[in-house]
């Protein structure tokens, strides 16, 4: 139960690689986090806030064609409209294949491995047109930049995003004494944002919070709303007057602001529930559904003492033994599956034909809802599931299996010996059983297909 | 001798073809056992709180139309189903199953579950069948099959590409999303079965998986036809006609699940579409099953929790306590709302905010249980549904 480079790279990175060293040490390890993003800079997607421009032009576009009298103007301008929600969606294809790419090309798996894991951990999603396509700029934006300092600058970061604010239904939740509730009967509170933030983003279901501790958060986050001009607003016309009572503090009272509420965040961030919930979650996503109660603990004692500090934390995993017991444990999520099989291929950006989304949706994208994983679209806030069973089904591994032996012919130009490319993708890890497969197969496609598809591969 | 199909030869070549089968019992074909009985139980999780009070709506409580006027659109019909209740207008295709007395629901029912109002807990409670969480393991369904003698791998189906927890357990049941494609030659398949054979998670998965494509190059159905066919059909539907075409064969329960149910905003046009993928998928079933078997199917719909009595400021309600239980089918004693109306009024609601609970929710499907599959009360109240009491509800089936 010690360290191991191959292990780091397959448990707590995007996998081996024949092109790229795994990291040395756990200070490696830590190192690739704090240094430049390079994976950003080489395979950049757009931020939140540039996106935001193509919802400010459609939101004047859709303006003028309800203002619009004659016919071919509308049609015109239905156009336009057409024209930058198609824009918004290819972009957002090479977007996904840019985040492939990162897997592929890191040399710090663990930070593309921590994206994955804190933008499930707030998914948000895009619930109208072109908003929807705005999930891996929310991540770029607001998530990012945030992996490693305290977590309540994440939290503050994610509960004030527009998107967000639009997914979990703030922006337009009202106190029902504000002055707007006064002019709009009707309007008043949503509950939402307040249960999640609570139950799944920090001190999680068993935290000491109640039905009225949610109450009054959903009164103290009245006001947290966005426009798509500006992002971001703080409206005192929504917010509920006096203050609120929530885990036993008390939060603002005279004016209406948003600093009680940042205030609540930074306090709900150290809150020891909120340790232990993420502790366990960091341990269960990245070591074991059945976590050693021992490592939760370290780490969980660790967040602590640092007030939550991340890279703190993700030190206390990384050196405790627990964490290192050499067993593959997890089953890699479709995703994972994928994109660390890329990075075992070595494909090339010039492969993944980033002016053609047909292409990418075919190989990559809809193989991986057959999996189970409609990609950057949970049917819930609570993201995508954890357990192995939940992936390990018989539909959900025939579309491994299928996706293994039929997809990665397309996806480089000579396919590697399988002999050598089992030793590219498990390393030392490769069983008998697998070494066997990759020299008895038939062809190589069939011989790449089945080391992809063993146990071996898919567990981390 | 070959013609010779003696109740005797047909029994020992049952049993010799049984042998082969137990070293390898999941890469079968051939369903063996009969179906240990005939009635149909479909099971339909309808995920993220489906609102009751808006689905079935009653008109006829003094209370609700204040409660829920943004949520009543000027220009609904209203469907009058008992001169109390009305449906919302999502279902009006289910209607003549209603009047054909197909069609029902039970309202101000809920499970054990209380107080937190999490989606994910609420559902692991529902599918658990238990009076707490963690009480016990796997799912109400499951432990269900593994009360019959005779049930074997194709009794039951857990459909879809999500988690089903209410099938999963002890008893092996057949997992599976109708579309899923696989082909592999016969070497690649001898050698993947040497790698699973490592894991036992990958290895039944594997050899499930194996089973069912053997069974779709064999030849093809109406029903799959239609679904490989120019026009992609939409995923319930799809799930519905699969499920049916194995209730017309051994098949005896199915479950899979709805989504879309979790209305804080936008409530009226949301619902309207989650009730329309019901119907769509009741529909599809009924025509898919053919009136024969339509006939014996109980049709089960149900969700974690029902939503606040008053509407939100957004349009929509909250996460609430007390719902409904629909049901349907030809098995079925429709054309009723059941269940204890608790009220509307502040005093009557729980915690001032949600519809009381008047019965629990596992009663009314211990009931079905009870006539569909014959289970004992004591097996029910002791084993598949822990710490229920089944004294009250009145029976669904006919």
């Amino acid at each position: 139960m010690r360290y191991s480079p191959e292990l780091a790279a397959i448990r707590f990175g995007c996998g081996l690689s024949p092109a790229l060293p795994p990291p040395r040490s756990v200070s490696d390890l830590l190192d690739g986090l704090i240094g430049p993003d390079e994976m950003a800079r080489t395979y950049p997607i757009e931020l939140f806030d540039r996106y935001q421009n193509r919802l400010i032009d459609l939101t004047a576009l859709w303006k003028a064609h309800r203002k619009a009298k004659e016919r071919e103007a509308k049609g015109q301008l239905r156009d336009q409209i057409d024209a930058v929600r198609d824009q918004a969606r290819r972009d957002a294809s090479i977007w996904f294949a840019h985040t492939l790419m990162r897997w592929i090309d890191t040399q710090s798996g663990l930070r593309e491995r921590l994206a994955f894991f804190w933008a499930d951990h707030f998914t948000a999603l895009g619930k109208s047109g072109a908003i929807r396509y705005s999930g891996l700029p929310y991540v770029e934006q607001a998530i990012r930049p945030n992996m490693t300092g305290y977590f309540s600058d994440l939290l503050i970061s994610v509960t004030t995003h527009p998107l967000m604010l639009q997914y979990l239904d703030q922006a337009y939740s009202i106190g029902p004494g504000s002055p707007i509730a006064r002019k709009k009967p009707g309007r008043g509170l949503n509950e939402n944002l307040a249960r999640e933030v609570l139950e799944l983003h920090t001190m999680g279901v068993d935290g000491a919070y109640t039905q009225s501790d949610i109450r009054a958060l959903a009164e103290l986050f009245a006001g947290l709303s966005y426009d798509w001009a500006g992002g971001f607003r703080y409206r005192a016309d929504f917010a509920q007057p006096g203050g609120e009572t929530v885990l036993g503090q008390s939060y603002g009272g005279k004016k209406a602001s948003l600093s009680p509420v940042l205030e609540f965040l930074r306090d709900l961030s150290v809150h020891p529930d909120t340790a232990r919930h993420i502790a366990r979650k960091l341990v269960v996503h990245f070591v074991s559904d059945t976590p050693d109660p021992d490592l939760v603990a370290h780490v969980a004692r660790r967040y602590r003492e640092s007030n939550g500090h991340l890279l703190t934390v993700y030190g206390a995993l990384l050196e405790h033994p627990g964490a290192w017991q050499s067993e593959l444990m997890n089953v890699k999520p479709p995703a994972d599956f994928v994109a660390s099989a890329c990075r075992a291929l070595n494909v090339r950006p010039d492969r993944l034909d980033l002016d053609r989304p047909g292409r990418l949706r075919r190989r990559l994208v809809h193989p991986m809802a057959g999996m189970g994983q409609r990609w950057m679209a949970p049917e819930g806030p609570d993201g995508w599931p954890e357990e192995d069973a939940a992936w390990i089904t018989p539909q959900g591994l025939a579309s491994r299996i299928s996706w293994a032996m039929t997809r990665p012919r397309q996806l480089v130009g000579d396919l590697p010996d399988p002999r050598r490319f089992q030793w590219d993708a498990l390393g030392s890890y490769a069983p008998a059983s697998v070494q066997f497969a990759a020299q008895a197969a038939e062809t190589r496609a069939e011989g790449i297909g089945l080391v992809l598809a063993s146990p071996t591969f898919q567990r981390r | 001798m070959a013609l010779d199909l003696t109740r005797r030869s047909f029994l020992t070549r049952s049993a010799l073809i049984g042998c082969s089968a137990a070293a390898s019992p999941l890469l079968t074909r051939v369903s063996f056992a009969a179906a240990p009985w005939d009635t149909r139980l479909v099971v339909i999780i309808l995920r993220g709180g489906m609102d009751a009070l808006d689905v079935v709506r009653p008109l006829g409580d003094p209370d609700y139309t204040s409660a829920r006027a943004g949520l009543l659109r000027q220009d609904d019909p209203v469907i009058d189903l008992d001169g109390f209740y009305a449906l919302h207008p999502g279902l009006q295709p289910l209607l003549p199953l209603w009047r054909a007395g197909e069609f029902g629901a039970v309202q101000a029912v809920a499970t054990p579950y209380r107080d937190k109002r999490s989606h994910f807990d609420g559902q692991d409670l529902l599918e658990a069948g238990s009076t707490g969480l963690g009480d016990v393991a796997g799912g109400w369904l499951n432990r269900a099959l593994g009360q019959v003698p005779g049930v074997s791998l194709r009794t039951g189906f857990a459909l879809g590409h999500g988690e089903m927890k209410v099938l999963a357990g002890d008893t092996a049941v057949t997992d599976w999303y109708p579309d899923t494609a696989l082909t592999l030659s016969p070497q690649a398949a001898l050698l993947a079965e040497q790698m699973m054979a490592e894991d036992p998670l990958f290895h039944g998965a594997y050899a499930q998986a194996m089973a069912l494509m053997g069974e779709g190059q064999e030849g093809e159905t109406a029903t799959n036809g239609a679904a490989k066919g120019k026009r992609r059909l939409p995923e319930h539907v799809n799930i519905a006609s699969y499920a049916a075409e194995q209730l017309r064969g051994d098949a005896r329960v199915v479950g899979f699940s709805l989504n879309g149910w979790d209305t804080h905003r936008a409530q009226t046009k949301g619902l309207t579409r989650a009730l329309k993928r019901l119907s769509q998928t009741i529909l599809t079933l009924k025509r898919e099953l053919g009136a024969p078997v339509w006939g014996k199917t109980v049709v089960l719909a149900m969700t974690e929790f029902g939503r606040t009595v008053r509407q939100n400021g957004t349009g929509g309600t909250d996460h609430g306590t007390g719902g409904a239980l629909l049901f349907a089918g030809g098995a079925v004693r429709g054309g009723q709302v059941l269940g204890d109306w608790p009220g509307l009024q502040e005093s009557a609601l729980l915690d001032r905010r949600d519809l009381m609970p008047t019965a629990d929710l596992r009663a009314y499907v211990a009931g079905v249980l009870q006539g569909v599959a014959g289970l004992d009360r004591a097996a029910l109240e002791g084993t598949v549904f822990p710490g229920l009491d089944m004294d009250g509800p009145t029976s669904l089936l006919l």
